[in-house]
């Protein structure tokens, strides 16, 4: 019995990160309806983003690059760093490549997402020197670690025999706070309103006089700091990053938006986690080399039976 | 279409032409009969960059020392450089650029297995010779008869950590192993052969995918279930230095010692989280501190050369292939392909700092191993893994 809870922590703790990289999936389906393939490379940026805040601040402490430790303090910095520099990322990416096409067909906003995701992964493989220092690359990146957090929490471990990481606690926490922080703004807040206005009808939502353009610019910049949170916890429980990790996450929370009902936050949330778990299950069984072929079975599967999610509101056929 | 659309398609194409050209002009440059020009296929960048690093330095400490001493048939050597970022399908290309377009006349590389696998079919098409210094897997040289290696193989190697394991570290054993890598997958295999041969037990057998996998607890956590004695890991360094950590502080496996081979060997392992690689092992090629008077010496004039930093094995079987693929070309006596590879076979007796060498009718060389732990970041020579008698 502790076997399976173990194993199902585990999925819930990678299965946050899913989350929180599928809620910016699905907020931005919900009022553009584009599939933001270059989410996931966003996601990348944050890593990095929070990796290279670190050991920027650790330097300026002091401490050289080869105590690879972090404290509570630099990880909240390295989270807010992460956060400003993608919904920066994200709004420039709106600006620049997806509002030129917003009264094109769906198919070119579509083939420009993929554009970005892949410039966006292959940009970051070139190195950069500056002096000593190495930037990017296809090289991992060493991760800075928080001290202790590798470790199982002892009073729980004590107490269930399970083991719960300070990195896993903390992913699964900063999951948590951002569902629940998104749910208020959207639901009680006036941006959330007219957010909601814009996904059920854009043109209607620009009659009624909503800044139509703001708002999915908001939506944006929300998904991409999301996409950075999930970048900086994802980063912690291994001890690299490089420019292409952010592929294979970016698919399977797609598949989690999908699978929850793409446009619905809960639904986003619900999916990532239990791709998760799902994904832990199926390596715990000893199928681990089918782990990220059962994800992509389960979005087939979905697809077939019920393409709208779990929470969507299946689409009546019009006769 | 418009004439403003007309012009900037066309500048555009330009654009991408000019582009194209810049990056190509390095191979024409020198002339290639007045030097002998020998490709470096390594992967400098990527996933295992440290493997690439490490071999480039110890090809060119030997092509320096080479040159100077007047280098070979009259001529100074020139290493071209080809850059495999690690990856597969980037070595294909890399390797048709050296013989098509830098125009070497035998090629030393790659150190992953799966890799110079890649590159083995451009070298067979074009006749020019193919030596890995590093590559381990079986399969590696039986792609055809241009294609040599320098070091022993993953059948010599599986066997010895099956035995060190057997011998000092427990019966009872769990393994896992990338089914990404041909070179994880061979030495997997041979390992649960020769340990099974020896009444070892494996007790979980699981898997990753890749060596850019970053998350282990899934595995890690169904190993920790069975309780084994030691954990077979069969890698390369970029994975087992999350996987090691993972293991040892998140999932409190403190005891329980991992063994593999040659893929653990880069200052990645030693750098990272000190504490918890201790009580790890592994195959290698050659120690550094080991006290033969030929390897001591080769290891004062590298870190003479290069700041004070301690050659790996990477260095060390690049520096030994790189000599032995210019005392071919001397007994050759000319820079044709066919030439070459018949002194490469023949190569008998060479003194290498790793070793003496020759190349059997296998185009492998007989060669022996060292087991090392790690301790507190430094390797200790534990035993000597001698190869099997005979030819």
């Amino acid at each position: 019995m502790t076997y399976f809870l173990q194993q199902l922590i585990n999925g819930l703790a990678v299965g946050s990160t899913y989350a929180l990289i599928a809620l910016g999936y699905t907020m931005v389906y919900g009022v553009l309806r584009l599939i933001n393939f270059a989410h996931g490379d966003v996601f990348m940026v944050g890593a990095f983003a929070g990796v290279y805040t670190s050991r920027f601040l650790q330097r300026a402490r002091g401490i050289s690059d080869e105590h690879l430790d972090q404290s509570f303090y630099t990880i909240i910095l390295s989270l807010l760093a992460a956060m400003i520099l993608c919904a920066i990322l994200g709004f420039l990416i709106e600006r620049f490549c997806y509002r030129p096409l917003r009264k094109s067909s769906r198919l070119s906003a579509l083939i420009t997402a993929i554009g970005i995701s892949l410039f966006l992964e292959y940009l970051l493989q070139i190195e950069w020197h500056i002096g000593t220092l190495r930037f990017f690359g296809s090289t991992p990146t060493p991760v800075a670690q928080v001290a202790g957090w590798r470790n199982a929490i002892p009073w729980i471990q004590s107490h269930t025999g399970l083991s719960i990481t300070g990195n896993q606690a903390f992913t699964f926490a900063m999951a948590t706070l951002c569902l629940i922080g998104l749910i208020l703004l959207v639901n009680f807040t006036r941006t959330g309103k007219a957010m909601r206005a814009v996904s059920v009808n854009y043109d209607a939502a620009r009659l009624m006089g909503i800044n139509v353009n703001q708002i999915i610019s908001i939506t944006f910049i929300i998904g991409s700091a999301l996409a950075a949170v999930g970048g900086v916890v994802g980063s912690l429980g291994g001890s690299n990053i490089d420019p292409l990790m952010g592929v294979l996450p970016g698919l399977k929370a797609f598949i989690a938006a999908v699978i929850g009902g793409i446009g619905k936050i809960h639904g986003a949330a619900l999916g990532g986690l239990l791709l998760g778990v799902v994904e832990s299950f199926v390596g715990a069984a000893g199928w681990t080399q089918y782990q990220d072929a059962a994800a992509f079975l389960i979005l087939i599967i979905m697809l077939l039976a019920r393409p709208e999610g779990i929470f969507g509101k299946p689409a009546p056929e019009k006769v | 279409m418009t004439r403003r659309t007309l012009l900037k398609f066309a500048a555009a194409t330009a654009l991408a032409l000019a582009s194209t050209g810049l990056f190509n002009c390095g191979g024409g440059a020198g002339d290639a009969s007045k030097e002998i020009r020998i490709g470096s296929l390594q992967s400098t960048t990527g996933d295992t960059s440290t493997f690439g690093k490490s071999s480039d330095k110890g090809i060119a400490l030997a092509t320096e020392q080479r040159n100077k001493s007047g280098g070979i048939l009259g001529k100074q050597i020139k290493i071209m450089p080809a850059d495999t970022q690690s990856e597969i399908k980037v070595t294909e290309q890399a390797m048709l650029k050296l013989i098509q377009q830098d125009k070497v006349v035998a090629v030393i590389g790659e150190v992953a297995s799966g890799r110079t696998m890649a590159a083995s079919q451009a070298a067979l098409d074009n006749h020019i010779p193919l030596l890995t210094p590093a590559s381990t897997n079986e399969k590696v040289t039986k792609a055809g008869d241009y294609i040599f290696r320098s070091c022993y193989t993953d059948g010599l190697q599986g066997q010895w950590v099956a035995e060190y394991a057997a011998a000092h570290l427990g019966k009872k054993a769990a393994l896992i192993y990338d089914t990404l890598s041909p070179y994880s997958v061979g030495l997997a295999d041979r390992i649960k052969e020769v340990y099974a041969k020896l009444g070892g037990q494996i007790l979980i057998e699981t898997t990753y995918a890749g060596s850019n996998t970053k998350d282990f607890k899934t595995q890690l956590t169904a190993i920790r279930e069975k309780n084994p004695e030691v954990i077979f890991l069969p890698g390369y360094y970029q994975e087992i230095t999350s996987l090691v950590p993972q293991a040892r502080r998140e999932l409190g496996m403190k005891d329980v010692p991992f063994i593999g081979g040659d893929g653990w060997d880069s200052e990645e392992t030693l750098k990272a989280d000190k504490e918890s690689m201790n009580h790890c092992f592994y195959i290698n090629h050659y120690a550094s501190n080991d006290p033969d008077p030929k390897v001591q010496a080769f290891v004062k004039t590298f870190r003479d050369h290069y700041n004070g930093e301690t050659p790996d094995a990477m260095a060390v079987l690049a520096y030994d292939a790189a000599n032995i693929m210019f005392n071919a070309i001397e007994r050759a006596g000319s820079t044709d392909g066919p030439k070459i590879r018949d002194a490469l076979a023949a190569t008998t007796d060479f003194p290498g700092v790793t070793g003496n060498i020759t190349i059997d009718a296998n185009r492998n060389a007989r060669k022996p191993g060292v087991v090392l732990e790690i301790v507190n970041g430094e390797l200790v020579l534990r035993e000597h893994m001698a190869p099997p008698a005979g030819k």
